[in-house]
């Protein structure tokens, strides 16, 4: 089970087209990264609101395809 | 859903002040995130329960549609989602957890 940096950034932009998107791959394994989002999708949102409309983007891969990614979310003017 | 389940989520959850979802228990965390928050919850000194999801398929996949989080650990406070390792982390760093526990009426004994 694995997803590419580039397969799950391109599902973040998709859902969250103004996204600036960061993926670091912390084990080099396909299973384990960080992703720093900026969006103002996330504007006036909870953090756990924040992370969720993330998981939403990643169209229920998050916990299947994807066993880890540390999440820092932000919207622009934060 | 399973609507049983969802029930026994839902007790456990309003059945304690802090309750923590995870995957092994307290004294063996089975995984590195619920482990974090064990730490974490230890450093602070909180009282917690710990539900170990691994027990039983229903309630591990249970839990993702009860708080619509898919991943575990997941932790509550007074009935409240608050996280998973990530946030409890952050939280904790910034003092954040503190503040929320205190205000919750939360008892912490070694912060």
């Amino acid at each position: 089970m694995a997803m590419e940096a580039h397969e799950i950034k391109a599902l973040i932009v998709k859902a969250m087209p103004d996204a600036d998107v960061m993926i670091e791959d912390l084990r080099g394994d396909g299973d384990h990264y960080s992703a720093t989002i900026v969006s103002s999708a996330f504007a006036g949102k909870s953090r756990v609101q924040q992370h969720q409309l993330v998981y939403e983007a990643l169209q229920g891969n998050m916990g299947t395809m994807l066993h880890a990614l540390a999440l820092q979310t932000s919207a622009p003017d934060e | 859903m399973n609507e049983m389940i969802n029930q026994f989520i839902d007790n456990e959850v309003k059945g304690a002040d802090v309750v923590l979802f995870m995957k092994g228990t307290p004294q063996f965390p089975q995984c590195g995130f619920s482990g974090q928050v064990i730490q974490i919850l230890d450093y602070l000194g909180v009282a917690y329960k710990g539900i170990n999801v691994l027990e039983n398929d229903s309630l591990r996949d249970g839990i993702k549609g009860y708080s619509n989080w898919p991943t575990i650990p997941q932790l509550y406070v007074k009935g409240e989602f608050v996280g998973g390792c990530d946030i409890v982390r952050e939280m904790f760093q910034n003092g954040e957890l503190k503040e929320t526990m205190e205000t919750k009426g939360i008892a912490l004994e070694h912060a």
